[in-house]
Parts: structure tokens; C-alpha cells; sequence
């Protein structure tokens, strides 16, 4: 049953997205139901220029989708190299029936809520502080954009070292010592490394949202009544609303994929292991490229739903949406 | 409702730039008054002022009697209209109107009454239930005004709210702001560039430059009894004329002819620092036809020959526009005026003459044809500072007055 789920979760999301992409065309077409020439050649110059990029897109994201999701319908282990077989969906069925696969799921569903709700939150307040700094903002915004500047790995092996019992300055904040070593601390530690380093990035979309909001806006709620909070949230948060609707996508895809934290900090022990990590350990350490194939799909498929989900959000948000739809 | 006074209020930032200065201004309760100029003249930090969304460098602000410089926006119990109607994107138009209701936590009974009190005023019932994205410029305009008015506020405070508006539904929109005020008797204090506007709506008008009020008064008042040159070039459309004046031997010599003074014109031109130059200046409708003037209203101007550029007829009467040779007037707020006008707009200055003369004349393009004006009419100004030198006692009187 779930195995069936999935792939037309999957294949709605891939249809929508699509008819999303055309939408505009075919309603400028329905307006105008004939086409003028000048149309048509306007038209097929556009496909033309589009047409390399869409042949480097299939040539380097079609093809590997496509071959691994051919791969996960075989037993191929390179160990056993002699046994491989088309065997259908089987191997879906061993993964999905397997506690490893959802002790990951689990926990990188809940590095995903919790980091993406936190950076969020983090995200919005120093945007603001951004946004509304008068001297210095240069300096202010470079420096709230460092960490996202420095490389995930390299910011990774620092956090390892500052929770090392004996060498690192953070290990002796808890008595017993060890922290990474722990389920709770180590998975604590992972996320609090994935917020530090991307909470800048969620503050700079939001910034982008916040200079959305018109100034007059503003200032007519403070003459009609409102306090700053109620500016905040009944004014600028509605205003904001696509905005942040991209922040919570952008950031909710990558911190489903979460792989380089754990894999510096905790090597995924301790049952730590992200869906990404796990497949990695499949594929890459167990050589098992069918039952890593099936795993890389369905954490694509997971992306593709969460994907699919958003933009059916922002289907009601975006801005000007709903004079389309009256028109 | 309340009076409003601004008792030498003051705008300065902190790099140095004074936006307002000193401003002193009483609006009675219930008073429609227009703040007008040219951009940058400080008329909406003015407003921002009095609304609370900008700080009041020195000077002190009063509401009702009571200072209200320490007050936020909120708490000021103004409401205001912007340019950019500033309409919450995400709430209907009843929504919108509801907000400051809401925000005021009346119970859900009261504001609907009062919603749709405001809405049956403005005749938006039928869009109540709208986002702003699906309405017009003029519609979205009439939801910012209902917006303001649900609450009764002490005061209104609009922000050029006609100026997004196409010309036809600007004057529309003139008439339905006027009554509106009328009926409800609020005071309201109206920023706008356009001195159109500010002439047809205003109880008074305060003409503000550089950050400074330049002249306030009823609109008549300013058109008939300019203090200086750029209230006199501000007020009137199509706008006064200005012509170079030479002061010689108890006249003045001028591209029109030479012009008699009186005594009065001429003491004040008998001072040791009078200036030599002055600045002529003449509306258009005090020009006519010589040849429609009766004899005893022709002795009271004097009359010239030029050649006629181009006659526009309106019917009721006909604007002739005629060149004249000579030195061009020039002064500093004459050079404001042009640049705010846009050069082509702004003729005062420039060779042309702009007349409006009676719809009889048989003036015709090409030709050059005799004209007369009343020097009782006339203006002068001291091009170095501006004063109108024809002003006594707050009244224009003209060149000849002893």
C-alpha cells in the first residue's frame, strides 16, 4: 500500500509542477484563442533559447534520476556481483519494512521541524535587525552572513572539536563529558550546528521579504491604532507571506538531505543516521547499489511531496494570485 | 475633533539638513487646510509630524490642547489617507475599513454598523467583500478615505491622496473629498503639490518652500495679495506673468512701455538699499483687447503693440499667448518654479506673454495686435529677496497707489 502511495504522490507532484510552469501560456491563450503569427514565431524562438538548458537539465538530472531509480528495481550488490536480477519492487518492500530506514526517517524529520522552526524564528529577528540597522549595516550584514559562508564540513570538524571531552572549550558545559557520544546531546549538537550555520541564509530570504513590505503600510497602521507587535504580525507577516513561504521550502529541502554534520559529528552512531546517511552507508560502504538506489528514490520522492506541498501553499499566497483567479 | 497648532515646529536630520523650519500654523476645529508647494518643500514631513510618524525636532505640537510631541501615532487618535492608499493586501475593503475599529477592540455589532455606515457614505457596498488587488485606482482611494473616517477621529491627515488618480476622476474625487469633510466637520489637514487642488478645496491654504511657510491665508487672498514672488507665481494657472522692470526717473522702463508709479511704489523705491531692477508681474486676466476697453477704464492702464504667437479660444474667453523682446526676468524662485512646473509649463518667465483676453477679440495668429492692462493690477517684486513692494497692510494695490 504505501509502496503504491508514494509514486503517484510522486507523479502528481511532477505533473503539477509542470502544468504550473505552463499555466501563464495557456491562459494568455485562452484569452486570445487564435494566435498571430508574430506569436507563434515569439513562441518557438522562446523554446529555442530554452531548449539548451532543458538538454543539459535532462543530460545531467533526468539521466541519474531515471538510472537509479532502474538500479532499485534490481538485486545488485557489488559484493555479489553473480546475483543480479530484476526483482521489481521488492526492494522497496525491504526498506520500507525495515526499522533502520524508519529510525533515520524519524530522525531527520525531526532535524527538519526543528531546525527549520528555530531558524525561522532566528532567521525572522535578525532579518529585522538587518533591515532596519541605520549605521553599520554593511558590517552588520557580512557578519550575520559568516557562518553561512564557511563550509559545512569545516564548520562541522570545529563543532566536533569544541565538544571533544578534554580538548574542546564547549565539552566541560556538561558534567558527564562525552556529549556526542549520547543519542539526545549528539542529535541536540547536530542540529544546533545546522542552525548556527544556516540561519543566515533563512535571515536573507526573509530580508528579501521584509523590503516587500511598503513603508506606507506601516505607517497606516500606526495612525490606525496598531502597537508594534500587531504592525509584526496583522501587517508585515501577511505581506511577507510568499516570502516566507520560499524561506520554509528552500530550507525545508536541505535539511531533509542533512548529511555532512552528522557524518563529521557523529558518523551517524548512536542511531544519529539521516535517510541520507543511511543510503550513503548502503551504497557507498555496503556496495549495495540496489538497496541504496531505492533509498536515494524515495528520499527524492519525500523531497518531491514536501516540494509539492509548498507550492500548493503558494498557490493561494503568492501575491496577485487571486486577482488572477477573478480575472 | 480638535484644533491642531504647530507653535514653531522644527524638522532637522542628524546629517544637518533642515527639512522644516519654525513652522507656525493654527487649524481651527473643523478647518479644511491645504499645505502646498513644489517637492521638497517640507509640506508632508509637515504631516508626518503632526501624525506622529515622524519626530518633532524643536517647536511643540498640540491636539486638542494638548502636546502631543511624545505621542505615538497611535495614540495621537489622527487618521491618515496616503498617495499609495497603503490598503492591506491580504483584508477585504470591509476588512480594511474594520482594522482601526478592531485595533480599538469595539465589540463585532458596533463596527459592522460602522463599516457599513462608512461604506453606504462612500458607495462601496457592493465591493465590501473585495481584496484591494481587484479594485480601482479611484475605488481603492475611496476605501483609504472610509478607512479613515469609520473611526471619527480628531483629525484627518491626507497625503496627496487625489495624485495617483487620472485627471477626470481627480476632480471628481475633488468634490466627493470636499463634502465628505463638510458633512462631517472634521478637522483636516491636506498635502498636495498641485495648486489647482489646494485653490478649489482649502477653507486656507499655507504655501510652503524651502521648509518655511511662505503665506497663509484663504485662497482668494493669496491670488489677489501675494506676498512674494513665489506665492505669486504659485497661485493661478495659467500662472502670472514676469517681466524685467528698470527703475528710471520715477518709473519703470519695461518691454510692455513705461510705467507710471505712484507715491507710494515710489518712496519705497527712494530708500538708499531699494533695488534698481525690480520684477514686473501681471495675470494673464488683466490684460485685454485695447480695442474693447472702455475710455474710462483705459486710463487706468497703459498699452502696448506685440506680435500674437499662438490663441487657444475656450469658448468664454480666448488665452493668447504673444512674444516680447527684452531682458527676461530672473530670480530665484522664478528658476524654482520653472524646474518644478517642468520648463514648459512654468511661461511666467520666460519671452512669452500669456494673456486671457474676451472672447470678442478678433486677435488673430500672425498678427501683431494692441493690448491693454491694468496697472492697477500690476505687482512688483525686488527680485533679492522677492517681496511683493505693491503689497500695504496685507493688500496688493497696484503701481499707481499714492
Amino acid at each position: 500500500m504505501s509502496i503504491n502511495a508514494a509514486p503517484t504522490g510522486a507523479e502528481a507532484a511532477v505533473e503539477k509542477t509542470g502544468q504550473r510552469a505552463t499555466v501563464p501560456t495557456q491562459r494568455g491563450g485562452r484569452r486570445k484563442p487564435p494566435l498571430s503569427e508574430n506569436k507563434k514565431a515569439e513562441r518557438k524562438l522562446g523554446l529555442l533559447l530554452c531548449a539548451p538548458a532543458a538538454l543539459v537539465m535532462v543530460l545531467v538530472t533526468a539521466y541519474p534520476i531515471i538510472y537509479s531509480f532502474w538500479l532499485s528495481l534490481q538485486r545488485y550488490d557489488l559484493r555479489f556481483p553473480d546475483q543480479r536480477e530484476f526483482i521489481g519492487l521488492e526492494n522497496y518492500v525491504t526498506v520500507l519494512s525495515n526499522e533502520f530506514w524508519w529510525t533515520a526517517f524519524g530522525v531527520t524529520t525531526l532535524i527538519t521541524v526543528v531546525t527549520v522552526a528555530v531558524e525561522l524564528v532566528l532567521g525572522m529577528g535578525l532579518a529585522i535587525i538587518m533591515h532596519r540597522t541605520l549605521v553599520g549595516r554593511g558590517l552588520v550584514r557580512t557578519s550575520a552572513l559568516i557562518p553561512y559562508g564557511i563550509v559545512t564540513v569545516v564548520a562541522a570538524f570545529s563543532w566536533r572539536y569544541a565538544w571533544t571531552p578534554g580538548t574542546g572549550y564547549l565539552a566541560d558545559l556538561f558534567s558527564d563529558g562525552a556529549p556526542l557520544t549520547e543519542r539526545a546531546s549528539a542529535l541536540a549538537i547536530i542540529m544546533l550546528a545546522e542552525i548556527w550555520k544556516t540561519t543566515p541564509f533563512m535571515a536573507l530570504l526573509l530580508m528579501a521579504g521584509l523590503a516587500l513590505v511598503p513603508e506606507d503600510l506601516l505607517k497606516a497602521a500606526s495612525t490606525d491604532g496598531a502597537t508594534a507587535w500587531q504592525k509584526f504580525t496583522k501587517v508585515m507577516l501577511p505581506v511577507m507571506k510568499p516570502a516566507i513561504l520560499v524561506a520554509l521550502l528552500f530550507r525545508t529541502l536541505d535539511a531533509f538531505r542533512v548529511f555532512d554534520n552528522i557524518f563529521v559529528l557523529t558518523a551517524g552512531g548512536n542511531e544519529t543516521s539521516s535517510v541520507s546517511m543511511l543510503a550513503y552507508n548502503n551504497l557507498l560502504r555496503g556496495l549495495n547499489l540496489g538497496i541504496g538506489s531505492t533509498m536515494s528514490v524515495l528520499i527524492f520522492l519525500t523531497v518531491a511531496i514536501i516540494a509539492f506541498v509548498f507550492v500548493k501553499l503558494f498557490g493561494t499566497a503568492a501575491p496577485g494570485s487571486d486577482d488572477g483567479e477573478r480575472r | 475633533m480638535a484644533d491642531i497648532v504647530l507653535d514653531k515646529v522644527s524638522k532637522s536630520f542628524p546629517d544637518g539638513t533642515v527639512a522644516v523650519q519654525d513652522v507656525d500654523l493654527e487649524i481651527a476645529d473643523g478647518e479644511f487646510v491645504i499645505l502646498v508647494g513644489p517637492s521638497g518643500c517640507g509640506k508632508s514631513t509637515t504631516l508626518n509630524m503632526i501624525a506622529g510618524l515622524e519626530d518633532i525636532s524643536s517647536g511643540e505640537l498640540r491636539i486638542g490642547g494638548q502636546r502631543v510631541n511624545d505621542k505615538a501615532p497611535r495614540d495621537r487618535d489622527i487618521a491618515m489617507v496616503f498617495q499609495s492608499y497603503a490598503l492591506y493586501p491580504n483584508m477585504t475593503v470591509r476588512e480594511n475599513m474594520a482594522f482601526p475599529l478592531r485595533l480599538a477592540k469595539l465589540d463585532k455589532e458596533t463596527i459592522d454598523q460602522k463599516v457599513d455606515e462608512a461604506a453606504k457614505v462612500l458607495e462601496l457596498v457592493p465591493l465590501l467583500d473585495r481584496k484591494p488587488a481587484n479594485l480601482s485606482g479611484g475605488q481603492r482611494q475611496r476605501v483609504a478615505m472610509g478607512r479613515a473616517i469609520v473611526r471619527q477621529p480628531k483629525a484627518f491627515l491626507m497625503d496627496e491622496p487625489l495624485s495617483n488618480l487620472d485627471a477626470k476622476l481627480r476632480v471628481q474625487m475633488r468634490t466627493v473629498v470636499s463634502r465628505l469633510q463638510k458633512k462631517l466637520g472634521t478637522t483636516t489637514v491636506y498635502v498636495t503639490h498641485d495648486q489647482t487642488e489646494a485653490m478649489t478645496l482649502g477653507d486656507r491654504v499655507v504655501i510652503m518652500r524651502g521648509g518655511a511657510v511662505q503665506q497663509v491665508g484663504a485662497p482668494q487672498e493669496l491670488y489677489d495679495h501675494p506676498r512674494n514672488l513665489f506665492v505669486a507665481g504659485f497661485i493661478g494657472s495659467p500662472s502670472m506673468n514676469f517681466l524685467h522692470a528698470a527703475v528710471q526717473d520715477g518709473g519703470l522702463h519695461t518691454a510692455l512701455g513705461d510705467v507710471p508709479l505712484g507715491d507710494r511704489v515710489r518712496r519705497e523705491l527712494e530708500a538708499a538699499d531699494a533695488p534698481r531692477e525690480l520684477i514686473l508681474g501681471i495675470r494673464p486676466e488683466h490684460f485685454e483687447d485695447a480695442e474693447l476697453v472702455d475710455e474710462d477704464t483705459r486710463r487706468r492702464g497703459i498699452e502696448f503693440e506685440a506680435p500674437v504667437d499662438i490663441v487657444e479660444s475656450m469658448g468664454s474667453d480666448k488665452y493668447v499667448y504673444f512674444t516680447v523682446e527684452g531682458e527676461r526676468a530672473s530670480a530665484a524662485e522664478l528658476e524654482e518654479l520653472a524646474a518644478d512646473a517642468g520648463a514648459a509649463d512654468f511661461a511666467g518667465a520666460g519671452g512669452n506673454l500669456v494673456t486671457r483676453l474676451s472672447a470678442e477679440s478678433p486677435v488673430v495668429e500672425g498678427q501683431s495686435r494692441r493690448v491693454w492692462f491694468n496697472l492697477e493690477k500690476i505687482h512688483l517684486f525686488d527680485p533679492t529677496n522677492g517681496r511683493n513692494l505693491t503689497l500695504h497692510e496685507g493688500r496688493a494695490a497696484g503701481a499707481l497707489a499714492d
